[in-house]
């Protein structure tokens, strides 16, 4: 019983989901690590909106799917939420004298695989543009898709490759996560490209100019992303075992 | 042997929280005249400046829209705070749960390896009486 009714709220929680989204996408905003509030044309919104469903769909179900079979884990899924919240809020100084602040998300992905951060990923955006008018409603869509969506499939992805690769595991995870982080600035600056494509030059030109904003900012603190995440992944390794073997984590390691 | 495994976990752990705080640090250093803006900001400028003219959003953030204008520096890092802090406390929290798990896990495993002596001493004293 317990179980239909659990099914029977999960259920509601993704249709009020799907509300909200579409709420969202009529009454349009806009986020800030994230693209600012308002910056991005309606169409757009929606667009990446859209495109964020089935990923956040396939987080719904992923997460439910570990709640049900090894309730263990959750230990795993909130502390990878949790270092999302926290590396998210750390707003660090870099070289080219402005601020920026890291995703978080190559942790989770790692665990998880990449469609449950994109669950994770939404509350940390809604929490800040709600709260801290850092990115906005309006964008969400697009802001979901470039740090809870295409950051942690490439975390996830090269993750999987390092380790068939028989890379050393702690160089694979600092990889994953820095390059994931990485990435997400990337999609972040072509997205805004897409929006606003370079009176001469087109999107490319444009893409590249927004790039020149993010990539050097961010190259040093996706570096301080892989090594917090690897630290972070030391002392799982060392104090919850029996989780990590719960959701296959050393099965990738033969 | 196990534990010199840890220790050097424990210098792997030190000696990368070190690098990631230098590299935090170190541009504050070296770049003193900088204003640390964020990156965010600098985005909206490009905006404007790819776009050869002004940019008005069309649409403002919720609480700015509530509070009738941007929400005052010092409260801003107050919510950036417990965003971290509700980061902070839980992973906390499960670190702490688990420690002491590990820990009660080995008394665990010693007391029964104990028993298990105890066990056949105790049944060789019965043979002896």
């Amino acid at each position: 019983m317990t179980n239909k009714s659990m099914a029977h709220r999960e259920k509601l929680l993704v249709a009020l989901a799907g509300v909200f989204a579409l709420s969202l996408a009529a009454a349009p905003e806009a986020n800030a690590m994230h693209i600012m509030e308002g910056y991005l044309p309606g169409g757009f919104c929606i667009a990446w909106g859209v495109l964020c469903l089935p990923f956040v769909l396939a987080g719904f179900f992923s997460i439910r799917r570990t709640v049900q079979e090894n309730r263990k884990a959750l230990i795993l899924l909130a502390m990878s939420g949790a270092f999302i919240f926290v590396i998210s809020s750390l707003k660090i100084p870099s070289v080219t004298g402005s601020c920026s602040h890291m995703t978080g998300t190559g942790l989770g992905a790692i665990l998880f695989g990449p469609s449950c951060v994109s669950i994770l990923g939404v509350i940390v955006l809604l929490f800040q543009a709600i709260l801290l008018a850092h990115g906005g409603l309006t964008t969400l869509g697009a802001n979901t898709f470039s740090m809870a969506i295409a950051g942690p499939f490439l975390a996830w992805g090269l993750y999987a490759l390092l380790s068939r690769l028989r890379v050393n595991r702690r160089v694979s995870i600092f990889l994953a996560a820095a390059l994931g982080d990485l990435f997400t600035y990337c999609v972040t600056s072509l997205q805004l490209a897409l929006a606003y494509p370079s009176q001469q030059g087109g999107v490319a030109a444009s893409a590249l100019k927004f790039l020149g904003v993010f990539a050097p900012t961010q190259v040093p603190l996706a570096v301080i992303e892989g090594i917090l995440t690897v630290v972070i992944v030391i002392a799982l390794e060392s104090y919850a075992q029996p989780e990590l073997k719960l959701i296959g984590y050393y099965r990738e390691v033969k | 042997m196990k534990k010199k495994h840890m220790s050097k976990n424990t210098k792997t752990v030190l000696i990368l929280l070190v690098i990631a705080v230098l590299i935090a640090v170190v541009p504050l250093f070296a770049r003193k005249g900088a204003s640390f803006g964020g990156s965010d900001d600098a985005g909206s400028v490009m905006v404007e400046e790819v776009r050869g003219a002004s940019y008005e959003p069309w649409s403002t953030p919720v609480l700015e829209n509530l509070l009738g204008g941007e929400l005052p520096g010092e409260v801003e890092s107050l919510i950036f705070c417990v965003q971290t802090g509700i980061g902070v406390g839980i992973i906390a929290f499960c670190m702490g749960r688990l420690v002491e798990r590990k820990k009660w896990m080995k008394k665990y495993e010693k007391e029964q390896e104990e028993t298990e002596e105890d066990g056949g001493i105790a049944r060789d004293h019965a043979g002896d009486r």
